[in-house]
């Protein structure tokens, strides 16, 4: 198991192991943006990154008197496609409420959020981690509405001179997904964030951007005696951008509530912010300063009722998830559990291979190259298969060379590299080029022939037993057919010349 | 020009008719209010130049082809202040929307518009809505036209006392616990809220989401049937606003009340209510009786616990209604440097005493360890009254009882909040439930309008109406004019 406290509190640099064997308790609480085109309760746009401030903005998300809000239907839609794909059970009747508090961010001075009868409830996710199963329970999926956002003149809002407020993100829909205190180390926190994310993203609700907050997370962190079930004081996360800096700060907090039981101190119920660049938590607001959000029915809006054929419609639209898919794909197209787990880690990505194996590409072909050289080229130009200059019609064309045996791997690695960016057709290529795989055989050998009486020492090595010998001998013929030699018909014709 | 017509139909038909112009009528309602808003303070705003673009087109409109000019084409109308109309300064009768124009109409307000209506002006009203006096309005009270000492009821005072003083003939208003029946009752004119729902709500500057409802004040019944049928129906623009079509209530406006069967709830004839006023409503249920309806008593035994369950309900959800009102975006900023400071400062200096107070408890009612003893158990006993009606409205086809428990009283009168608060005792239940309720006149106590209050099964708003013009055609109090505002202004 990773994460285990000893390493926690190593990585703080705190006083050692502990005297008191602790298990820490973690809940994640993620907000999630929708990728609808319009806002939860008006038209307005729902993208705002690119805007200029306070251009995607009207009287209702501005908060103006007089005006109300309208539920857009589609956040409800992808609420509801989330909630199914977590496991959750989705009541018959749901309702918004108000929370109020006062902040310049939220015009109307009350956000509508989900109070006890939220969308859905009840749900699980499930992954694999270090060879085990882990199960998270999620409590609820609902939806609400984004906040506008501050720009300080200063780093924060208390020592800033003034502020400045940007309402685009106003009433753009957020799903909030509440999971329960099952996590018990900063790995499977982050596992189970990766997971939920790559879900999200999946099922095209979310663009899992933890930079720019469209996909948030906090962190509920508590430890106690491992073995007891009672919960310890829980301390609430916030502030972390990264998977990495949620990983850290729950490694942290955990490590930090160990140092302060172990040196006789107390914990308290507070939130406490991730500092990136100190590497540490602190404090920024005890209980006893916990807002009294007088959470009430939302009146402007009537009450929701899904329906069972609403929610069995979108059930049927619900796409194949990754871990199902990667185990069809294993089942049926026989590739291995590394290559499945890769290839559908996005659902573009798993769209692509079958759509490259359906078009005649051998699945474990299509799965080697897929998962090694075309992710490596689509890495390092942030740039994937179907949106590079070769496109998939391009890989099609040049994996048919290489099943056709017309080129070998090592001329298609190097043309797959030229023309990943640049584009163009291989066969042609290969054509106009003479790239074409020298498999005569006696072509090759004199070319073996000569490589054999050019290469005394290891042609001496190899026959006193040492297989590996035999490589600058192919290398030999390779580089003398400048790559194009058919690699297994050299390595034949050389172990018949010399066991012969 | 001084054979104008005064009713709502009759200018539609002077129009159409060319007796007179829309540019003409605009003229003779700016008169009236020239001569007589010094004493009343009905208006708080005029719309100018924009009415007279509009009274103009209007013109041209009726000019070409007055059969197919809109159904108000040319009418001068008012509307309460807490109503959006694009560009208008809009206040709700505070300090804190002093200056504020928004960039949009309230729907119920484009559907005049649309209809031809022509804007005069935005009238006076208590503060968000608040109150049932029109003494809470930050730009001075409504006096009534009838006697100029007293008030003409709220909180759509000023829409009343426009329409008596015949400034306008007709008038939009909002009711979230009687606030166009209990002015209309108070200024003697007709005031109609329809079922909640009925008429849409944006644009109209919230006071109590779950009880807000805009609706017409006119001179006659057929007049506020007219008013209603032009501003209802489904609005896309609010998610409460009924898909349910809208019963035409001028067609069966004269069918009478033969054969129907009237509730008379005996809550609401009990202590308080005023000897006069019980008087003129118990002469109007015999008049009903004489045109052929049935009376019977009924009882609604939680009347008593309508009004404290309307006080929890309505400040709460004001609470968080107007905490848009910050300082931050529109209307007024009391800047003080930090941001707490100018939240506290902006609505210490915005908000009247009054508004205050329903935010303090409605902040009370919705406060964690508070919330299931005040705001849960009032939802509950809301429940229980919309079930009582339903349960009467099983045996009646419709409630008829007093407006308000008094007449006008004198400005003033009651310094003490809950004293107040009483005389919304017969028109909240009706928010409550969200049923059609009417108030016409039914006679005069002590030289003062009385009205009587007509209140029908949801969506049955035209046979609340239809009710209130068969006692009406059947009576003269709609006909009498306030002498004291002309006495004044003379
Ligand atoms: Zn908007």
């Amino acid at each position: 198991m990773t994460g285990t406290l000893r390493d926690a509190s190593a990585a703080q640099g705190g006083s050692g192991e502990s005297a008191v064997d602790h298990e820490a308790v973690i809940g994640l609480e993620v907000h999630a943006q929708l990728l609808t085109r319009s806002k939860m309760f008006c038209g307005c746009p729902a993208t705002y990154v690119e805007a200029e401030p306070n251009d995607n903005t009207c009287p209702v998300c501005l908060g103006m008197p007089g005006t109300l809000p309208v539920i857009n239907r589609r956040a409800v839609e992808y609420t509801v496609r989330t909630a199914l794909a977590l496991n959750c059970v989705i009541p018959d009747f749901t309702k918004f409420d108000r929370k109020n508090y006062f902040y310049p961010d939220l015009p109307k001075g009350y956000q509508i959020s989900k109070y006890d009868l939220p969308l859905s409830v009840d749900g699980h996710l499930e992954f694999d981690l270090d060879g085990r199963r882990v199960r998270c329970g999620i409590t609820r999926v609902h939806l609400e509405e984004d906040t506008g956002t501050l720009h300080h003149a200063g780093d924060v809002l208390q020592s800033a001179t003034s502020s400045l407020v940007d309402y685009n993100r106003s009433g753009v829909p957020l799903m909030e997904i509440v999971g329960e205190p099952d996590l018990r180390s900063a790995a499977e926190a982050k596992e189970y964030l990766e997971r939920l994310r790559q879900i999200l993203m999946y099922i095209g609700v979310n663009d899992g951007n933890l930079e720019q907050g469209s996909f948030r997370c906090d962190a509920n962190v508590s430890i106690r005696p491992r073995g007891t079930e009672t919960l310890g004081v829980k301390v609430e996360i916030k502030n972390m951008n990264s998977f990495r800096a949620v990983q850290r700060a729950v490694e942290y907090e955990i490590a930090r509530q160990i140092a302060v039981l172990d040196g006789g101190g107390s914990l308290h119920q507070e939130t406490r912010g991730w500092v990136e660049a100190r590497g540490a938590t602190i404090s920024q607001r005890s209980k006893e300063q916990a807002h009294d959000y007088r959470y009430f029915p939302e009146p402007d809006l009537a009450p929701l009722v899904l329906g069972a054929e609403f929610v069995e419609e979108v059930r049927r639209a619900l796409p194949e998830l990754p871990e199902a898919r990667a185990a069809r794909l294993i089942e049926q197209h026989g590739i291995t559990e590394g290559e499945a787990v890769l290839l559908t880690a996005t659902r573009e990505q798993a769209d692509s291979y079958e759509r490259i194996v359906g078009r005649g590409v051998s699945a474990g072909v299509a799965a080697r190259w897929l998962g090694n050289d075309v992710l490596r080229l689509a890495n390092a130009d942030h740039l994937p298969l179907w949106e590079s200059g070769l496109g998939e019609d391009g890989l099609v064309a040049l994996l048919g060379l290489v099943e056709a045996g017309t080129v070998n791997s090592t001329t298609a690695k190097a043309l797959l590299e030229e023309l990943y960016l640049a584009g163009g057709d291989p066969v042609a290529i290969v054509r106009d080029r003479g790239l074409g795989q020298v498999s005569d055989t006696d072509a090759l050998g004199a070319l073996v022939d000569a490589a054999i009486t050019a290469n005394p020492k290891a042609v001496a090595d190899f026959q006193a037993g040492k297989e590996t010998a035999l490589q600058p001998v192919v290398g030999h013929v390779m580089k003398a057919t400048r790559g194009r030699a058919d690699a297994r018909l050299v390595n034949r014709l050389l172990r018949e010349r010399l066991s012969g | 020009m001084s054979a104008a017509p005064e009713t709502l139909a009759g200018c539609v038909a002077a129009l159409r008719a060319g007796t007179v112009s829309a540019a003409e009528l605009l003229e003779r309602s700016r008169a009236r209010i020239a001569a007589l808003d010094p004493q009343v303070n009905a208006f708080l705003g005029r719309t100018g130049e924009l009415a007279d673009r509009a009274a103009a087109a209007a013109d041209r409109l009726l000019a070409e082809d007055p059969a197919s000019a809109p159904p108000l084409c040319g009418v001068p109308v008012a509307l309460k202040d807490v109503l959006c109309l694009e560009g208008a300064e809009t206040t709700a009768g505070s300090r804190i929307l002093g200056g504020f124009r928004p960039p949009y109409t309230a729907t119920a307000v484009q559907r005049l518009l649309d209809a031809g209506a022509v804007v005069v002006g935005k009238t006076n009203c208590d503060e968000f809505a608040m109150g049932s006096s029109n003494e809470n309005s930050a730009y001075g009270p409504v006096r009534n036209p009838w006697d100029l000492g007293r008030v003409p009821g709220g909180s759509s005072g000023g829409s009343a006392a426009a329409v008596a003083a015949r400034m306008v003939p007709l008038s939009l208003g909002t009711d979230t616990g009687g606030s166009i029946r209990q002015p209309a009752a108070l200024c003697g004119v007709v005031g109609f809220k329809p079922t909640y729902g009925r008429v849409s709500r944006y644009g109209l500057i919230a006071f109590a989401s779950s009880l807000d409802q805009v609706g017409p004040l006119a001179l006659t019944v057929e007049d506020a049937a007219l008013g209603y049928l032009l501003i209802a129906g489904h609005d896309p623009a609010d998610g409460t606003s009924s898909r349910s079509a809208v019963e035409d209530p001028l067609t069966g406006l004269g069918e009478g009340v033969e054969g129907l069967r009237l509730g008379v709830p005996r809550e609401y004839f009990g202590v308080g209510l005023d000897p006069g006023v019980r008087a003129a409503v118990e002469r109007a249920l015999e008049v009903l009786r004489g045109l052929g309806a049935t009376l019977e008593e009924v009882s609604l035994p939680s009347t008593d616990a309508a009004l404290s369950t309307y006080y929890i309900i309505a400040p709460a959800e004001a609470s968080s209604n107007l905490a848009r009102y910050d300082g931050i975006r529109f209307g007024l900023r009391e800047d003080r440097g930090s941001l707490l400071q100018t939240y506290l400062s902006t609505r210490d200096a915005g908000f009247g005493p009054e508004v205050k107070r329903r935010i303090m408890l409605g902040t009370y009612a919705l406060s964690s360890g508070y919330y299931d003893a005040y705001y849960r158990k009032a939802q509950k006993v809301r429940t229980l009254i919309s079930e009582e009606f339903s349960h009467v409205f099983e045996r009646v086809d419709a409630i008829v009882c007093p407006t308000s428990p008094v007449t006008a009283f004198p400005l003033g009168t009651h310094s003490d909040p809950l004293s107040m608060y009483l005389l919304d005792v017969l028109t909240v239940p009706v928010n409550l439930a969200g049923l059609p309720g009417v108030s016409v006149p039914c006679g005069m106590v002590g030289g003062l309008p009385a009205g009587l209050q007509v209140v029908a099964p949801r969506f049955m708003d035209a046979r609340a109406l239809r009710i209130a013009h068969a006692y009406e055609q059947a009576t003269e109090w709609h006909t009498l004019q306030p002498g004291g505002v002309e006495a004044a202004a003379t």
